[in-house]
């Protein structure tokens, strides 16, 4: 029986996709690796059949932006368990927000479904294979990305409104 | 391509009857919308529609102070919100590497676990209403009333309760106070062995929940389900024990499990958490320790009043606090505790500055409802509501 740690989740990922994991930091120890996007699924499946470390347990995925890293201005984080060992991993894709496009993560876990749709909703990230990548708590006609750092929240003192209904 | 597809639409809607339930139906206990397309009353798909109360949060919390940001989180599952502020309390903590005294662990279980029975307690007792017993409803609903009490004695609020403070608790717990709680421990377990002789094990009742709505290991958890959900299915996932926060890990207390994933296991397994929450309560009312009820944070936690008016550095401290002007490191943190239906996650980036950079809420409901259709698929209409509200989706979780 081997020790499972965030060194032996590393070690394993990197002798398999080496050079495709950017980056990989232990903030509050919680091991955290950089991935290209284009090896998502790839890596996904490989921690969910790894005969180890089982990950098969998709806890969170949702979008951050990061306007001022050009190239890399949008990414996805994923949180995934291994119940059996009882250890997370935070997986982080970055793309460009010219072509925000990545693999979904729908053919492994049906969790993943809604909150890819959310991720969509908020960020605008295009997950290709997703079976119904439509909005899912805003509104079907919105036209922006809310959650995208330029929009800001509306200034509550401003007063261009006419809304005199609600005490603006 | 297009005629076929007229076609197919022109044959289906022959054979079957499209019912729109919600999102205002009494019997679906929030704003959800479902369409059924539905053969006789047999349910054959289904498409949910969401966000009918989506308030932003995630955008609003990106404009807030920390200590600002607890009002929201307790809007998201308003059935048990002092789990989702301390959650998020101890988010930050975490952030900040603050450790806590003993005293305020114990506290914070103590207020957590009556959250969850009174979490607990609305579920099952809506099941009940939904198959026709209304009688238990009345019966416990008494007691949820009681453990708001408790709240109010705590924090001065009920429902939305802003409980607690990062860093520790407002206050200590006053002599009234610790006399309602035990006056509940005392009193409430003769009255739920009432709820539970009139509905666990009555014939009726069992005929009609089992076998409904039902979901296997391997689907709930390839779904997300968290929580009562997914132990009903047999899954002896439980964050109280698998990554204790708050000083689990000095309390004795059981994960009652299902087998059979459900209606009638989810009723059991949330049954027994109550009796195991009251267990918890007694084991940390019995052995809560002396000390002081805050950790030495005072960039975040107000000092008191006297001290503010006559001291100058308290005085720096509650200007800064309130004007949000506090430092807090650079990071990223995941932190998540076992809420009343699930895994209540927080995922939040800093950058430094006096809001959070990104804040993002892992809900239990959002995650776990999108398995519904799959869920009901093939049973009736009657069976699709009790399914619901054994699944204790609450609308303001499910849309944050």
């Amino acid at each position: 029986m081997v020790q499972i740690d965030n060194q032996y989740i590393l070690t394993e990922l990197q002798d398999k996709f080496g050079e495709r994991i950017y980056n990989s930091y232990e903030p509050y120890g919680l091991l955290t690796i950089e991935l290209d996007k284009n090896s998502i699924k790839e890596v996904l499946q490989f921690l969910y059949n790894h005969k180890e470390l089982q990950m098969q347990f998709l806890t969170d995925v949702c979008g951050i932006h990061y306007p001022q890293i050009v190239g890399k201005e949008l990414g996805v984080v994923y949180h995934v368990h291994s119940l059996i060992n009882n250890i997370r991993l935070r997986i982080k894709c970055f793309m460009p927000i010219e072509n925000p496009a990545i693999d979904s993560a729908t053919f492994l876990f049906s969790s993943a479904n809604w909150q890819e749709r959310e991720t969509f909703d908020f960020y605008g990230i295009i997950f290709i294979g997703h079976p119904n990548l439509k909005r899912i708590l805003n509104a079907d006609e919105m036209d922006y990305f809310p959650m995208r750092k330029e929009y800001p929240l509306e200034d509550g003192t401003r007063t261009d409104k006419d809304d005199s209904y609600f005490g603006r | 391509m297009i005629e076929s597809l007229e076609l197919n639409t022109k044959s289906e809607k022959e054979d079957y009857n499209i019912l729109n339930l919600g999102p205002t139906h009494p019997a679906t206990h929030g704003v959800f919308q479902n369409i059924l397309k539905m053969d006789g009353e047999i349910i054959h798909e289904t498409t949910s529609t969401i966000g009918y109360i989506h308030r932003a949060f995630e955008k609003i919390a990106e404009h807030k102070p920390f200590y600002q940001i607890t009002t929201l989180t307790d809007r998201l599952n308003y059935c048990s919100s002092p789990i989702n502020n301390m959650g998020w309390h101890m988010t930050v903590e975490k952030l900040l590497g603050v450790e806590t005294p003993k005293r305020v662990d114990y506290m914070r279980v103590i207020i957590m676990e009556f959250a969850r029975i009174a979490d607990h307690l609305v579920c099952n007792s809506i099941i009940g209403a939904d198959t026709g017993a209304l009688t238990g409803f009345t019966y416990v609903f008494q007691w949820r009333e009681k453990i708001y009490d408790i709240f109010e004695e705590v924090c001065g609020a009920r429902l939305t309760t802003n409980i607690g403070r990062i860093g520790g608790m407002e206050r200590d717990f006053s002599p009234a106070c610790m006399k309602k709680m035990h006056d509940f421990l005392n009193d409430f377990p003769k009255y739920f062995d009432e709820f539970t002789l009139l509905l666990e094990r009555n014939r009726i009742f069992m005929e009609r929940n089992i076998g409904v709505g039902p979901i296997s290991a391997e689907r709930a958890l390839n779904y997300g389900f968290t929580g009562p959900n997914l132990r009903a299915a047999g899954v002896d996932y439980d964050v109280r024990v698998m990554n204790p926060y708050s000083s689990y890990q000095d309390f004795d207390f059981m994960i009652p499990l299902g087998t059979q994933g459900d209606t009638y296991d989810r009723f059991v397994v949330r049954q027994h958490e109550i009796r195991e929450s009251l267990k918890i309560i007694k084991q940390a009312l019995n052995n809560i320790p002396e000390g002081k009820f805050f950790a030495d944070v005072p960039d975040f936690f107000l000092p008191p009043k006297e001290e503010v008016y006559n001291n100058m550095e308290a005085l720096i401290f509650h200007f800064k606090i309130v004007m949000g002007e506090a430092t807090v490191p650079v990071g990223e943190v995941y932190h998540s505790v076992e809420g009343g239906n699930g895994e209540l996650g927080f995922y939040m980036v800093s950058d430094g500055g006096r809001t959070p950079y990104r804040l993002h809420f892992r809900r239990p409901c959002f995650v776990a409802y999108q398995a519904y259709p799959e869920m009901i698929k093939g049973s009736m209409l009657s069976d699709a509501i009790l399914t619901m509200s054994s699944m204790n989706v609450i609308a303001g979780e499910l849309d944050a």
